[in-house]
């Protein structure tokens, strides 16, 4: 029994960490209706920039607030020479610049940088928590539940942001309907821009979570193939539906494998989750938290 | 001058609905066709033959299935490189089980377990579309990429994986040299691409056109939905197929699963952006374009080395390459959405007034 709740919570909190990248692609397609395929290079980026520059001798918080600007400057650059030529196009185009993006944003990260793989130190050491795994004899990384915990921040802050402030409705009103918005005077390039600027702010937060777990490196990208499913199961206009997504995803991953590989050969964690999503498309094509779409000739 | 239609008259509508109604086209297709199968053959060199020539064929064919799936049925799919695997694996299983397998034979085998396999992801399509979709594709890719590695069946139970192509023979004829293997992959490409285009000129090709423009549309005037997009996915994981095995026993000669990676399917869907998606001369020329860029920027960077009298780090080059293929695509997709199979078309129609402005 002890041995399933640590594999639980393992799944739980890696699903933390898939939900973290989640959470970019739902900001973006919210207020854009662009899916974003280059979040999970975005998040390559942003790491690598961040490490990088730590290794060069700066101080972390000055390292943090540089690779922010440079998201920043990413995200309004992206809006300017990618999407505002793209305007109005179907979203299969949209998502298949993204992909040539993901390819731009790879090659260019690593030409700053070079390809050599980084380990990045945040100061939170990944150990099982003591008092828990001798009372209970249950391992849970402390810096799982860090990683939990930055995401639960992230989440309050950015439904403060949608639901609170003046940004924020306007955010809603363009996910709502790009040419209402407009008639009203939102300035829809500003809000693009901001929220592609949102979208890498959190793709350095989902950088830095990964990054301590695995280092910084290439394969950082395929983790943003792993939030597909995650957006699936929530939806892809829904912030809660990226976080309970990526908990779903991650336990039943965690538990297919412990459970269910031994059976098949190991190493199903690759497609479970996608089997999982697919399963799941045919009950809910819109994904448990997702605007139900209605079709009309 | 030349390029004119004039005095050309169409007297039947068997005429008039020809592939090529011009005289001057036919005259140059035949051409291009000669010297395809003839004179490559004679003077090509083996470099060229088997590092460049085939594995274009090859990649045109798989750009062209993905064509059909996404230019003409407009339906995404990222597991392009899923279905060759399974082309590959099951075409070399046919060899190895069935005895005196022909292997013309053992490709048909392998495109039909490719389509057996596109129709059972592309069953998701009924419910799902657009990017949804995608990701259902996306899950292809994993699974079968897994299935094929873990299931000793696949590789005949080698302990890495790893295939041997058995040696080709047809009629008695033994195709083992660099041109034996170009010949018999242009044969089957040349044939499969007109297959392609009858096909897509058909009620079968209007009706996937229908379902990409607008599907509730396409089903409100009696196209049904779940036959056309099925159809669309076998017969598309079909060509995928036949390139897979074209692309394990023409080019690669021995296989591993690892050739089949997502990254693959990218490159394939490039091939279709920049040649033009709905078109299927453009999937020859984005085939073209995709495979002879990097070879060009490698004689670039050889040119500039010399120029510059120092060494170009490799890494340098390939980031360089990955940066210009992705703004590339999104060149395309802005400038000419396309393709080169639109550049092309102009290019024609101003032939046929050249060297008149008007």
């Amino acid at each position: 029994m002890n041995f399933f709740i640590e594999v639980v919570a393992g799944g739980l909190l890696a699903g933390v960490m898939y939900s973290l990248v989640a959470l970019g692609f739902v900001i973006i397609y919210k207020a854009s209706g662009v899916f974003n395929f280059a979040q999970g290079s975005m998040v390559f980026f942003a790491a690598l920039t961040f490490v990088s520059l730590l290794e060069r001798g700066w101080n972390l918080w000055l390292a943090l607030a540089v690779t922010m600007v440079a998201m920043v400057l990413v995200g309004m650059l992206i809006e300017r020479t990618v999407l505002r030529p793209l305007v109005n196009q179907p979203p299969i185009t949209l998502l298949m610049a993204t992909i040539g993006l993901t390819f731009v944003l790879e090659g260019v990260s690593q030409l700053m940088w070079g390809s050599q793989p980084h380990g990045l130190e945040l100061g939170i050491p990944d150990v099982p928590i003591e008092w828990l795994s001798e009372k209970w004899n249950i391992n849970i990384s402390q810096f799982d539940l860090f990683a939990a915990l930055v995401a639960g921040v992230l989440v309050a802050v950015l439904a403060v942001l949608t639901q609170k402030t003046r940004i924020g409705r306007a955010l809603r009103a363009v996910a709502d309907d790009h040419q209402a918005a407009l008639a009203v005077g939102i300035p829809l390039q500003h809000i693009w821009a901001i929220v592609w600027a949102v979208a890498g702010f959190v793709a350095l937060v989902a950088g830095l979570m990964w990054g301590v777990r695995n280092g910084v490196q290439y394969a950082l990208t395929f983790t943003a193939l792993k939030a597909l499913p995650v957006l699936i199961l929530g939806g892809f206009e829904s912030i809660a539906g990226a976080i309970v997504g990526g908990l779903i995803i991650g336990a039943s991953e965690k538990v297919a494998e412990v459970y269910l590989g031994p059976y098949v050969g190991g190493g199903i964690e690759s497609w479970f989750a996608y089997v999982i999503a697919l399963l799941f498309l045919l009950v809910r094509p819109e994904g448990l938290f997702g605007e139900k779409i209605i079709d009309r000739v | 001058m030349l390029y004119r239609e004039a005095g050309q008259f169409k007297s039947t509508y068997g005429e008039d609905q020809q592939i090529f109604p011009i005289l001057q086209d036919r005259i140059a297709i035949v051409a291009l066709l000669l010297v395809a199968f003839v004179v490559v053959p004679l003077v090509g060199d083996q470099y060229w033959l088997s590092a460049i020539l085939t594995p274009f064929l090859v990649l045109a064919l798989a750009t062209l299935g993905l064509n059909i799936l996404t230019g003409y049925a407009g339906q995404l799919s990222l597991g392009t490189a899923a279905f060759m695997a399974v082309g590959a694996f099951m075409a070399y299983n046919a060899m190895l089980r069935i005895p005196h397998m022909p292997i013309l034979g053992a490709f048909i085998i392998g495109g039909l377990c490719a389509a057996a396999v596109g129709i059972v992801f592309g069953l998701p399509s009924f419910r799902i579309k657009g990017l949804y979709l995608a990701v259902a594709t996306l899950a292809c890719q994993f699974f079968v990429l897994w299935a094929i590695n873990r299931i000793g069946w696949f590789s005949n139970y080698s302990s890495s994986g790893v295939i041997t192509a058995q040696r080709m023979e047809i009629l008695g004829y033994p195709i083992d040299t660099p041109a034996s293997k170009y010949v018999l992959t242009l044969a089957i490409v040349v044939f499969m691409a007109l297959a392609a285009k009858n096909l897509m000129r058909s009620e079968t090709g209007r009706a996937f056109m229908a379902v990409r423009d607008m599907d509730v549309a396409a089903s409100v005037i009696g196209i049904p939905m779940m036959k056309t997009k099925l159809l669309a996915f076998a017969i598309s994981s079909f060509y995928c197929g036949v390139a897979g095995a074209l692309y394990a026993f023409c080019y690669l000669g021995t296989v591993e699963p690892e050739a089949f990676v997502l990254d693959l399917s990218f490159r394939v869907l490039f091939m279709m952006i920049i040649g033009g998606a709905g078109s299927i001369l453009g999937s020859f020329l984005g085939a073209g374009f995709i495979t002879l860029f990097p070879i060009f920027l490698n004689l670039a960077s050889k040119w500039l080395e010399n120029a510059l009298g120092m060494e170009i780090p490799h890494a340098l080059v390939s980031n360089t390459e990955a940066i210009i293929f992705g703004a590339l695509i999104i060149f395309f997709l802005i400038v000419e959405p396309y393709g080169l199979a639109r550049l092309w078309q102009i290019t024609k129609e101003k032939l046929r007034l050249w060297p008149f402005p008007h």
